[in-house]
């Protein structure tokens, strides 16, 4: 594999047989996912019901935004585990605020979230970046700020349903052809950070930055700053998110996705994203939250004991992420015997 | 270099040996689950109230998270601070017990509400409602609602919860008398108290059992999950819901007929109740045993009993009915 | 901060660089914390009380009746947060290879219900902690295996796929029951004293020594250090990588399985739900204590007093009643200040020669 460049298959100078491989890669998730669900169905068959493919989606919608961002975190090496409380401060703050204001128009609401989140996140990344902790250290410390700030600006209470505007709980109701809001939000985002990651110079540096830092600060590049970006886009897509959670449950509370980041930054391993930076792919990660939102859909319908859940769910975590590496391996080991020839 | 930190040293120590005096005043603590709970919020305003009117000062405290260690650190601070009572809403039953033991030993009164530790480790439970009653009344209102038959469903906290694995125990008692011959309980489903792991529960119950009339929630969180998930189906009139639920909560749900009635009682007087068993308690003007009864202010002469753990309880009355008639006024209450 | 890696064997001694490490930083740190305890409450260490009964008398007995009894209590409080404290050591030796295991709550609460399970199946207590040992042991050394074969994984993944696992074995086992009604004598591991000394106190110091030697004073040691340093390198030197990490992480399932005893001790019963979140905790008090997660750096030292530095400043804040969510702020602002601190100084010193280029 040749040094120093990401090996994507849709950078036109790659050669097709990485393209192949790298396509096999995901293809293998795929086929996965397919198992898992005919499996589901041949127990359920309510399985590939539209109105079920449709909650499948829209409980993997927030899922999903949330491991791009974390996507291009694990790409410079770092991790953040404050989505979780960023998410709920930033609910919490814009549910508190639609309820005190009620004609505040829901894109109002969305980009407050929005900014609260970029505040944090952007906090998180001035620790990493500027101020050289670590990323796990400065996400950790922040987690534990961030969670005690929303229950402090709540007052220990929670926002439920009658305190919401119909027009902020319509963001999560509203359909377009039938299908909801949120599916298309998360199409929107992925189409978008496939165009950034791949096509403009800031998604290349990211990328650069991961991959060998020393030699992409000597090629000019401000470190630095891509680091402090990334976490910034992270925070402020936990914030967009906090809104999207705040709206779709019709309740803020103080404990409002505690523990979620474990299931985020699962998605992208599961979705390929080499947690020693460098690497990932938005088509990786997507498939990586969808395995997980089939999961989280599927035990339940398969009528699972619940005291077995969790064992299977890090079961198949394990199993997918040694296989993984396994035909990793496979292809290593493969590529070598090619230029042998 | 040595020296002067030395020097430091001792300064720093002999601030120590010389820092303030204690205040006299008899203190009461109270300790919920965890913290940001609205429910466990308002039970702790009652048992302040409680403890202010009779004089005496209360502390109020709460672990981040529900779980039995924090509660543990939380009562080892209590005892350092020789509070006269500690009133609990026990996260698990049996591991506060080697922990309120040294409380006792200290002559620190214990008492529990809400959720119960065993009898061994408090001197009386203050019980919001009999569990048999509590279990059996929610499976009536699901059979009402359901018209005599049809599959129920029943959506829990978590597996280890203790409060509703009794209260579902009982309305699987209830469900064998030969009245609810064509009601079925199909699943147990668990939420975990999660809103996201709830809602995804109950759309798998709404998909796997195509006869689902009812759903029982004996949860707050569970409720109004549960409650916003069949509101966006629009499945009101078509599966109904009921269970335990804060009214703010779910004034939404009772107003638009996805829960025609749910039953809860009053975390304030509940805290209220535990708040004057406490100070009778510690200044002895009740015994924890049957039969000895005190005066708990605005709710009047209350009685201990035995309890079924083989302890002993203090009733505070029935689970309350809540539905469009009076949601209204209870909304902005707790 | 100068690491333990560089080689001063023959520099002479430096009394500023000496003092002007981490671990007397934290010191500093902890002592403060205790004047502020004692400034914040009153019943911190029962001192108000303690002076109140020795007020008659004359200074030299006064110091000597006040003195003891203050320190006895002081042993007292570490009760309250030494149970999980046993892990920082291991976690130390994994944090400087540069690696991480976030399983060990998980670790903590299948022991703990194995060792419920098989004492209720007639085994003696004695030999139930044994089981508990055992089991954190496997779970560890499966944690190893998989890392070692798997050199690519990163540990932290691994790790988080073993932790849901290990945590739903437990479930499985157990589901929503408690196993409890262990013998009387074994509440005292924890809650016992051997004389005045709390068992647990006598357990951590005896630990912390072991633990110390291994890491400073044997070849095992070292090679720790080096890995952290440069796995690759130390590899092509002839260090035992594979041996080394299977062996911490064992290590690490181990001290899990010892937490586990004291912890079921302190509860008297234990449910698959127990130590939910210990990982973070553990991974809080290696990194205060100077560890750095890039590897190769870090001390037993100041593990031990990063574990008594936040241990107290809880307790403290809990005897003044400070509710969970101001003390959730003060301990995550405390890590990242903590953390920050060192970094300052090149910091300012690399802004300061880019605004005065001259000057250099």
């Amino acid at each position: 594999m040749p040094q120093g460049t990401e090996k994507n298959p849709l950078d036109k100078e790659s050669s097709s047989f990485l393209a192949k491989v790298s396509r096999f890669r995901e293809t293998g998730l795929f086929l996965f996912i397919l198992v898992v669900m005919l499996l589901t169905h041949l127990k359920n068959p309510n399985f590939f019901s539209l109105e079920n493919l449709d909650d499948l989606l829209t409980n993997t919608a927030i899922l999903s935004i949330l491991a791009l961002g974390m996507m291009l975190v694990i790409i410079t090496r770092g991790i953040d585990l404050s989505l979780g409380s960023t998410l709920a401060l930033s609910g919490m703050i814009t549910a508190l605020t639609v309820s005190s204001y009620p004609t505040l128009h829901p894109l109002l609401a969305i980009a407050l979230g929005t900014l609260i989140g970029i505040v944090c996140g952007s906090l998180v990344g001035l620790g990493v970046a500027v101020f050289g902790v670590l990323p796990i250290i400065a996400s950790l410390g922040m987690m534990y700020v961030y969670r005690g700030l929303t229950y402090i600006v709540s007052g220990r209470r929670w926002v439920n349903a009658s305190q919401m505007p119909e027009s902020f709980k319509a963001i999560a109701t509203t359909r377009l052809f039938d299908i909801r809001l949120y599916i298309f939000i998360a199409i929107v985002f992925y189409l978008a950070f496939y165009y950034f990651t791949n096509y403009t110079r800031t998604g290349r540096r990211i990328y650069a930055v991961g991959s060998n830092p020393d030699s992409a600060a000597i090629t000019g590049i401000k470190t630095w700053r891509f680091i402090w970006l990334v976490y910034a886009i992270m925070g402020g897509l936990s914030g967009f998110c906090g809104v999207l959670w705040v709206s779709k449950f019709a309740s803020a509370q103080g404990d409002t996705a505690s523990g979620y980041e474990m299931n985020v930054i699962a998605a992208c391993v599961l979705g390929g994203v080499n947690i020693m930076g460098g690497s990932g792919r938005v088509g990786g990660v997507l498939l990586g939250a969808v395995l997980l939102g089939t999961l989280n859909n599927a035990l339940p319908m398969v009528n699972m004991s619940v005291f077995w859940q969790n064992a299977i769910q890090g079961s198949i975590i394990l199993v997918a992420i040694l296989v993984n590496a396994q035909v990793k391996r496979n292809v290593d080991r493969g590529n070598l015997l090619r230029r042998h020839i | 270099m040595l020296k002067r930190i030395g020097i430091v040293i001792t300064i720093l120590l002999a601030t120590c040996l010389l820092a303030s005096q204690a205040g006299e005043q008899k203190r009461f603590a109270f300790i919920f689950k965890s913290t940001g709970n609205p429910f466990g919020e308002k039970l702790m305003e009652g048992f302040k109230t409680a403890v202010e009117e009779q004089g005496h000062t209360a502390i109020l405290r709460a672990p981040d998270l529900p779980t039995a260690e924090g509660q543990i650190s939380i009562i080892e601070e209590l005892i350092a601070q020789r509070v006269a009572g500690i009133g609990i809403s026990a996260n698990d039953p049996d591991a506060l017990q080697p922990v309120l033991e040294r409380a006792r030993r200290a002559g620190i009164k214990i008492v529990t509400a809400d959720s119960a530790t065993n009898a061994e480790s408090r001197d009386v439970h203050i019980n919001q409602a009999d569990p048999e009653l509590i279990g059996r009344v929610q499976v009536q209102a699901a059979f009402d609602m359901a018209g005599g038959k049809g599959d129920i469903a029943v959506l829990s906290a978590t597996s280890q919860a203790t409060n509703q694995n009794i209260w579902i125990n009982w309305m699987q008692e209830e469900l064998k008398l030969p009245k609810y011959s064509n009601t079925k309980l199909v699943k147990v489903a668990y939420g975990d108290d999660l809103r996201d792991k709830s809602t995804s529960e109950t759309e798998a119950l709404l998909q796997t059992f195509p006869n689902l009339k009812a759903i029982i929630a004996p949860t707050t969180v569970g409720i109004a999950a549960a409650g916003k998930v069949l509101s966006d189906k629009n499945l009101a009139g078509k599966v109904f819901l009921t269970g335990l639920g804060l009214p703010s909560e779910m004034a939404e749900y009772i107003n638009n007929d996805v829960c025609p009635w749910m039953y809860l009682w009053n975390p304030i007087d509940l805290g209220y109740l535990a708040g004057y068993a406490s100070v009778a308690l510690a200044d002895n003007s009740l015994k924890a045993t049957p039969g000895s009864s005190f005066s708990a202010g605005h709710l009047s002469k209350k009685e201990v009993i035995n309890a079924s753990d083989g302890g002993t309880e203090i009733m505070l009355g029935a689970p309350f009915k809540f539905d469009k008639a009076n949601i209204n006024e209870w909304k902005t209450v707790y | 901060m100068p690491g333990p890696h560089e080689i001063a064997a023959d520099r002479p001694f430096a009394w500023k660089a000496f003092f002007f490490q981490w671990e007397w930083i934290l010191l500093l740190v902890f002592l403060a914390i205790q004047v502020m305890n004692f400034h914040l409450s009153p019943y911190y260490l029962d001192l108000a009380h303690l002076r109140e009964e020795a007020a008659d008398l004359a200074w030299w007995p006064w110091l000597t009746s006040l003195i003891p009894a203050v320190l006895a209590n002081w042993a007292d409080v570490t009760i309250s947060f030494l149970d999980k404290s046993f892990i920082v050591f291991p976690m130390a030796f994994i944090i400087i290879m540069a690696e991480i295991d976030i399983s060990v709550g998980s670790t903590v609460a299948l022991s703990a219900v194995l060792m419920g399970l098989s004492y209720k199946a007639g085994l003696s207590m004695p030999l139930a902690m044994v089981v508990a040992l055992a089991v954190g042991s496997v779970c560890g050394f499966i944690n190893g295996l998989i890392l070692v074969k798997y050199r690519e994984l990163a540990p932290m993944i691994v790790t988080l796929a073993t932790m849901i696992i290990y945590r739903g074995i437990a479930l499985i086992l157990l589901e929503d029951q408690a196993v409890g009604k262990f013998p009387a004598w074994f509440q005292n591991i924890c809650w016992g004293y051997l004389g005045p000394v709390p068992i647990m106190l006598l357990a951590f110091c005896v630990t912390a020594l072991v633990f110390g030697i291994i890491l400073h004073r044997t070849t095992f040691g070292r090679q720790v250090y080096a890995i952290g340093s440069n796995p690759v390198a130390s590899l092509f030197s002839g260090v035992p990588v594979a041996r080394i990490r299977v062996t911490a992480y064992t290590l690490a399932g181990l001290m899990s399985g010892v937490t586990a005893i004291f912890l079921t001790s302190r509860m008297g019963s234990t449910r698959p739900n127990v130590a939910t979140g210990y990982e973070l905790d553990v991974i809080a008090m290696v990194v205060l204590g100077g560890v750095s997660t890039a590897g190769g750096r870090g001390r037993i030292i100041g593990t031990v007093i990063s574990v008594f530095t936040i241990g107290f400043l809880r307790y403290g804040l809990g005897l003044r009643n400070i509710s969970a969510e101001y003390l959730l702020i003060i301990i995550g602002l405390l890590l990242i200040f903590a953390v920050m601190l060192p970094n300052l100084r090149p910091l300012y010193t690399s802004w300061y020669s880019a605004r005065h280029p001259r000057r250099q």
